[in-house]
């Protein structure tokens, strides 16, 4: 049972803010994150995952302030996540690449070829990582994540490069881990997919919070329609 | 208090210098993205040339500076940004760098062909008209750089800030792709920022030449004050750049007022930039973890244990053989090249494996000797050696590795040069005498050469382990990406470190079998300039394999045999090497690699 809470988070970057004093928390389920381009999704991945420190606000999980911690640490405390602009070890291949998750969890590298298999990438596993389809390697980043067994799953943009049918098959992937009592916060530009499998979506729109809801509210709002439309 | 005015404009003056030097670095720097390492070579090249014409061919002073900075500095700075560098637009910093200690060996290759060793006076500026404040003398030469300094900084504000070149440079380092649409040449600036660089580089070298004596390598290494320099502006602000140069300069001149002269603090004051180098480092913010942009690297394929295993057998077979066939001069150079192969080892798995660039270390096999010959002739004091090495590298790895990438290079060229000056040259490492005798473990030349392929076979084997097991992959992965490595629990700074003090570990050793084998080792022996040829080989025989490795270590024991044998070859020998590691940075995997891949072709 895992939850995050993010509170009062806010980043500058000089003149710029991209994330201005958010505050939600995420439970076990599929918690969507939308808004439109430069609404702050991915800076907040970053607060989230630790890579970034904000300028203000706390981030906690399960009640712990992890605000100061790095992100290794918050690796093993269950936090894991994939990037919008790809972040595989290229020189590396498909099968390394989930090795070297594992082995940082001190877990069997027997687990790569079924992890790879459950995302349905196996047929990649020598290949060179970065010269797999852009598809293929964010599949690669989510079982990379996966490797860690993570309570708290953050995926940003994870079903572009994928088709209709491979489409399908993660968002079933996604009901799995659910089931399996984690977290998962979804950053996607597909609607479809938001709509269909979020329990919950939080929509920013220039680095603030505009609204929280189940995806039938978010979908009858109009001030979302006004964001993504101008 | 009268001495303290003295010594404050003396220091102004020499930061004044070095202040125009450091406005070009920081220029070129930031226009064109690439750290230009042999910006000091080109003004030791430039201040030779200006002694050429203005004292040898007796040109009027004015004349012959209007003609190196104007003319023939910014032609060369053009050259170099044209055949060289363009070439490596957006690739990875090590390589830019590779490429730049190419130009810089080739350089000083170049004055030492040109212009044999001799003292060569240079008349300063203006000497007729000085004056006095208070009691100290300000000679002409002060002020006419004094001036320069501040026409530089006015220039290069004026030129960055008030006029369309400047801003359509500024709008270049951010986004090229983008200025380029909107009608800039990208290319038309970068060449214009290295013609203004060199210039500058060659007006610096030339104001300093009475402080610092025409001479190949200080000058050179003056790269080293202006990076300082130009760190306290972060490589970008230009005043904080020249605040940074005006700083050292005075704190340089306060040193040479306030210190002891004993000849450790004499010593201590060569070392300041370096020293000062390490305090900017410290207290900068640790560098984010870059996020995205991920290319992956080809390297040689990884032979598995089985081949590892043949390949070590037979490369002994072959030692064994030449052993017992060549005789003992030619034993005793082939153990040499085996020794160097085993440090061009550790940066198979620093550079090449974990993509660190390393500027320093020939000075960890400098740790390994002493240590050999302090403790004396038993194997245990090799593998001290080496431990003692792998812990000076923890020690730097934890200083310098808060930062990545440039900064890291050249950190590490700070501490080569740190070590140098306060360590290798003090008696505390090689005694008052300069060298130490050391016994040799085994009296023949041939059981050394035996020796020497038995470390490199275990060794080379090890490398190739680790390259296929966890820190391997783990070390790739920290290369790639140490963002998502961060993410997945990996503790990103401690396996560099690791890393760092193992490859510092490596070449402890090779350093232990180098100071046994030559008997007696020298603090000249580990001259900081001496790392240069060696990242060169290594890059040149390919930093990704071990075969590369040993090609390397031959090759780099073969050049001075080559330099003493055809004397009239000798400097132009480094300068092809310079030329062909320009040439060849583009790709890590170096010579070795066009072997493995005819062979593979055959067998195709």
């Amino acid at each position: 049972m895992s939850t995050l809470r993010v509170e009062g988070v806010t980043v500058r970057f000089g003149e710029v803010t991209a994330v201005d004093d958010v505050t939600l928390s995420v439970d076990v389920g599929v918690t969507g994150l939308i808004g439109p381009n430069g609404a702050g999704k991915t800076t907040l991945f970053d607060v989230i995952s630790g890579l970034r420190k904000p300028t203000a606000g706390r981030v906690l999980l399960d009640d712990a302030d992890i605000t100061s911690w790095g992100p290794h640490q918050r690796s093993r405390r269950g936090v894991a996540r994939t990037f919008q602009r790809l972040e595989v070890f290229g020189s590396l291949t498909v099968w390394e690449n989930v090795v070297v998750a594992l082995e940082s969890r001190r877990r069997s590298a027997r687990l790569a070829a079924e992890l790879l298999e459950r995302v349905g990438i196996a047929e990649f596993s020598d290949n060179q990582a970065d010269t797999v389809p852009t598809g293929a390697a964010r599949l690669l980043e989510l079982a990379r994540a996966l490797a860690t067994d993570p309570s708290l799953l953050l995926l940003d943009e994870p079903s572009s490069g994928l088709d209709r049918a491979e489409t399908d098959a993660f968002g079933a992937l996604l009901q799995e881990l659910v089931a399996e009592g984690r977290a998962v916060v979804l950053v996607e530009h597909d609607m479809d997919l938001v709509m269909n499998y979020c329990d919950r979506v939080h929509v920013l729109n220039l680095g603030s919070l505009l609204t929280s809801g189940t995806p039938a509210e978010i979908r009858e709002h109009a001030g979302v329609r006004e964001a993504y439309l101008g | 208090m009268t001495a303290l005015l003295a010594y404050t404009v003396f220091g102004l003056v020499t930061g004044g210098a070095y202040a125009v030097v450091a406005g070009g670095l920081v220029l070129t720097y930031s226009t064109s993205k690439v750290f230009n390492v042999g910006h000091g070579a080109i003004g030791m090249v430039m201040a030779f040339l200006y002694w050429e014409l203005a004292e040898n061919r007796g040109l009027p002073q004015w004349l012959a500076l209007l003609l190196v900075v104007g003319v023939c500095a910014p032609l060369f700075g053009l050259v170099i940004e044209r055949f060289v560098m363009r070439r490596l637009a957006g690739a990875p910093v090590g390589i830019t760098l590779v490429a730049g200690v190419g130009v810089l060996v080739g350089l000083i290759g170049a004055a030492q062909v040109i212009w044999p060793p001799q003292a060569r006076p240079v008349r300063p500026f203006l000497d007729q008209y000085g004056v006095h404040i208070g009691q100290s003398y300000v000679s002409g030469h002060d002020l006419v750089t004094l001036a320069c300094a501040v026409l530089v900084a006015g220039g290069l504000y004026v030129l960055l800030n008030r006029t369309r070149t400047g801003l359509a440079m500024r709008a270049c380092v951010d986004a090229p792709e983008l200025a380029a649409l909107y009608g800039t040449r990208p290319h038309r600036l970068s060449a214009l920022s290295w013609a203004i660089g060199s210039a500058l580089a060659a007006l610096g070298g030339i104001l300093l030449t009475p402080v610092v004596q025409l001479d190949y390598v200080t000058m050179t290494l003056l790269v080293i004050t202006a990076y300082t320099a130009a760190l306290v502006g972060r490589l970008r602000s230009l005043p904080w750049t020249f605040v940074g140069a005006l700083g050292l300069g005075l704190v340089q001149s306060y040193a040479v007022a306030y210190l002891p002269s004993s000849p450790f603090w004499i010593a201590f004051r060569a070392a300041i930039p370096a020293l000062l180098l390490f305090v900017v480092l410290l207290a900068m913010p640790q560098s984010p973890l870059r996020i995205g942009g991920v290319r992956g690297q080809r390297g040689v394929a990884v032979p598995n244990a089985l081949t590892t295993g043949v390949g070590a057998a037979l490369f002994l077979g072959v030692a064994v053989v030449l052993a017992l066939l060549v005789d003992s001069v030619v034993a005793g150079q082939l153990a040499l090249g085996l020794v160097f192969g085993i440090v061009l080892l550790s940066m198979v798995l620093l550079t090449g494996y974990g993509g660190v660039v390393s500027l320093g270390q020939f000075t960890f096999v400098g740790v390994g000797a002493v240590t050999v010959a302090r403790l004396g002739g038993s194997p245990w004091t090799l593998v001290v050696g080496a431990l003692v090495s792998a812990a000076i590298g923890a020690v730097i790895a934890l200083t310098a590795l808060r930062v990545s990438g440039l900064y890291l290079a050249l950190a590490t060229l700070g501490f080569a040069q740190l070590m140098d000056k306060l360590v290798l040259q003090s008696p505390i490492a090689f005694g008052v005498r300069g060298s130490l005798q050391v016994p040799r473990l085994f009296e023949s030349a041939a059981a050394q050469l035996v020796l020497a392929a038995v470390v490199f076979a275990l060794v080379g084997a090890a490398v190739l382990a680790i390259r296929r097991g966890r820190l391997g992959r783990r070390m790739i992965a920290v290369k790639d990406s140490s963002a998502a490595c961060a993410t997945l629990g990996l503790n990103v700074r401690w396996i560099r470190v690791w890393v760092f003090s193992l490859s510092a570990a490596i070449a402890g050793l090779a350093g232990g079998l180098f100071a046994q084998l030559r008997e007696t080792v020298a603090a000249s022996d580990f001259q900081l300039f001496n790392n240069l040829p060696l990242l060169l080989f290594a890059v040149i025989a390919g930093v990704t394999s071990v075969s590369g490795a040993l090609l390397g270590g031959v090759l780099l024991m073969l050049l001075p045999v080559l330099q003493s044998g055809f004397p009239a070859f000798a400097g132009a020998a480094v300068v092809l090497l310079g030329v062909a590691a320009a040439g060849l940075a583009r790709d890590p995997n170096g010579l070795m690699s066009w072997v493995f891949r005819a062979w593979s072709w055959r067998r195709a």
